[in-house]
């Protein structure tokens, strides 16, 4: 039989693969398009075992043994991690991706210089093998090194020999010349290593380089821009696999990798719309803008007690989580606060801002957590439209997401859509300081008379704010 | 590799981008993070990569190219088997619960 049948098989998961990330993106089938996807995968790893001779049960026990250490790292991994700390999975996961490609380009260049064959290469051959193992390594190791300082920034620090260090963010304007220095370097890199084929000194110099570019690529880069990140880094670990796909000739692989690669970028850039950020900005202008504001009001802060004198007897409360809530880890305190509410008959909604928190859809998942129901979690728009009927709108670790300075049309934030906690009757903010947000505006809701300022860690307030409400 | 491969090759690169580019549109926020982790894992696809390299091998020597491949098999099967299922739990949180709408 011709081996080229085999390639049907590949077509097969192509297509399993589109028809997943199409479903993907829609609320309702969703789950189904996960589960194309990964049947699409076990159509390809089986095409691909069963091309193999059957007779070398070497090879069988090496593969085998590969699958299987990997499948149940990547079960137990996926089965024990926290809620929480999704997003930092998905960043390390992603690293492992992109290393993998890295390897399989590192591990044919290796074995093709070891044994002597690139000799044997044609012209075309030898400059197509050699562009697509110095690009798939330059993407995959820039791809594992940002994937997993993105992962340490997205936790907060890493922790060495029982010390906690932060991770830092750091990246003056002239860490963008270097950044592209080094991309030039490689480049050349890549030239010199057709020049002179059997040379591995020039690959290993482009590793070396791609995971310092990888490191400087995320470095200047932090808070609420760390998704965008993680999203584009996905989306190279997408083409990695595309150039993998050129090394090895297999289309599956230039499929799949090229397809997330562009589904990656335009998810990227929906991400940075939501935000109202360019991804330039984003990738080349350090964390936070250079021009913060300074806050020179001041504003008294109140006490739990009072905020629960207030909180009684109403009939309407909206919730406003944001970033603080998931440094804090509050939500089950804040789910405590809304049993208390409800029990005395009050209508308790949560209000979800689409970029609140560390990741799209990071406040749902750890508000699923708190086990509060699907049904109470409603999107910007629609909460919008009954701010106005609410008594008491509990902003707890957000701040430019309930700025109103976005509606001005001036500064950072101008044209973000917002939840207007304004409208509420009264506001009550829980914040550690009146410190300005991720956009660096000063937010005028704080020194509003109807706004209650709760100054504080989340967790600690909600949970006085909740033993005030039950003392009542 | 034959000129007519190499292009065969490009082209379906190039369309498989577009495809891509066309593939996602109108995403709620909800669905960004699991649909991030989903495609994160199908380009976890690099694992038939792993395969193809390793098939003729029979053992694997230390700082061999076979010992880079066989890594590579082991990350690309956690991003694979981990993306699916950690995307799937997610989606189980987050669109599982949703009714009508």
């Amino acid at each position: 039989m011709d081996e080229a049948v085999w390639d049907v098989g590949y077509l097969f998961a192509s297509v399993l693969f589109i028809l997943g990330l199409k479903k993907l993106g829609h609320p309702r089938t969703a789950p189904t398009g996960n589960l194309y996807g990964a049947m699409g995968m076990l159509v390809a790893v089986i095409v691909t075992i069963a091309q193999m001779d059957f007779g070398a049960t070497d090879t069988f026990i090496i593969i085998g043994a590969g699958l299987g250490l990997g499948g149940v790292i990547g079960y137990i991994m996926a089965v024990r991690v926290q809620m929480t700390g999704m997003p930092e999975m998905v960043a390390l996961f992603n690293g492992f991706g992109g290393a993998a490609s890295a390897l399989v380009a590192a591990s044919e260049v290796f074995r093709l210089i070891d044994n002597g064959e690139w000799s044997d290469l044609g012209w075309l051959e030898l400059r197509v093998a050699w562009i697509a193992i110095g690009l798939s390594a330059l993407v995959g190791w820039v791809t594992l090194t940002g994937s997993l300082l993105a992962m340490m920034k997205l936790k907060g620090g890493v922790e060495i020999f029982g010390t906690w260090y932060r991770t830092p963010t750091w990246g003056p304007e002239w860490l963008n010349y270097v950044k592209g220095l080094i991309l030039i370097t490689i480049v050349g890199l890549l030239y010199m290593t057709i020049e002179e084929p059997g040379n591995q000194n020039y690959v290993i110099a482009i590793i070396g380089l791609s995971c310092i570019l990888g490191i400087f690529f995320v470095l200047p880069i932090g808070g609420a821009d760390m998704p965008v990140v993680v999203s584009l880094l996905n989306s190279l670990s997408g083409i990695a696999a595309a150039f993998t796909g050129f090394i090895i000739g297999n289309n599956v692989l230039i499929i799949a990798g090229s397809m997330v690669g562009a589904a990656g970028l335009i998810l990227t850039n929906i991400m940075c719309k939501a935000m109202n950020r360019q991804l330039i900005d984003v990738l080349f202008k350090s964390f936070g803008g250079s021009d913060k504001e300074q806050v020179t009001r001041t504003k008294i802060g109140s006490d739990p007690e009072e905020v629960a004198m207030i909180c009684d007897g109403i009939s309407k409360c909206v919730i406003i989580p944001g970033y603080g809530m998931a440094v804090s880890q509050c939500q089950h305190q804040v789910r405590e606060f809304a049993d208390i509410l409800e029990a005395n008959g009050c209508e308790v909604k949560y209000g979800i801002h689409p970029v609140a928190g560390r990741m799209p859809g990071h406040m749902n998942v750890l508000l699923a957590e708190a086990s509060v129901p699907y049904e109470k979690l409603i999107e910007m728009d629609d909460i919008n439209s009954e701010m106005s009927e609410c008594d008491v709108a509990l902003v707890v670790g957000a701040n430019d997401t309930v700025n109103p300075a976005a509606r001005s049309g001036e500064g950072p934030l101008a044209g973000m859509p917002i939840i207007n906690a304004d409208k509420a009757r009264v506001v009550v903010m829980v914040k550690r300081s009146l410190s300005v947000g991720y956009a660096g505006v000063d937010n005028d809701l704080f020194y509003e008379d109807k706004t209650m300022m709760l100054f504080g860690d989340g967790k600690k307030m909600m949970t006085e704010l909740v033993s005030s409400m039950k003392e009542l | 590799m034959e000129l007519i491969t190499l292009i065969g090759a490009i082209t379906v690169f190039i369309l498989a981008i577009f495809l891509g580019f066309e593939l996602i549109t109108k995403v709620p926020a909800t669905l960004h993070t699991p649909l991030m982790s989903g495609a994160n894992a199908i380009s976890g696809i690099t694992v038939v990569g792993a395969l193809i390299l390793l098939k003729d091998s029979t053992s694997i020597p230390f700082m061999s190219p076979e010992l880079l491949a066989f890594s590579a098999l082991v990350l690309a099967t956690i991003n694979v088997v981990g993306g699916f299922a950690v995307t799937n739990r997610m989606l189980n949180m987050i669109a599982g619960k949703r009714r009508g709408k």
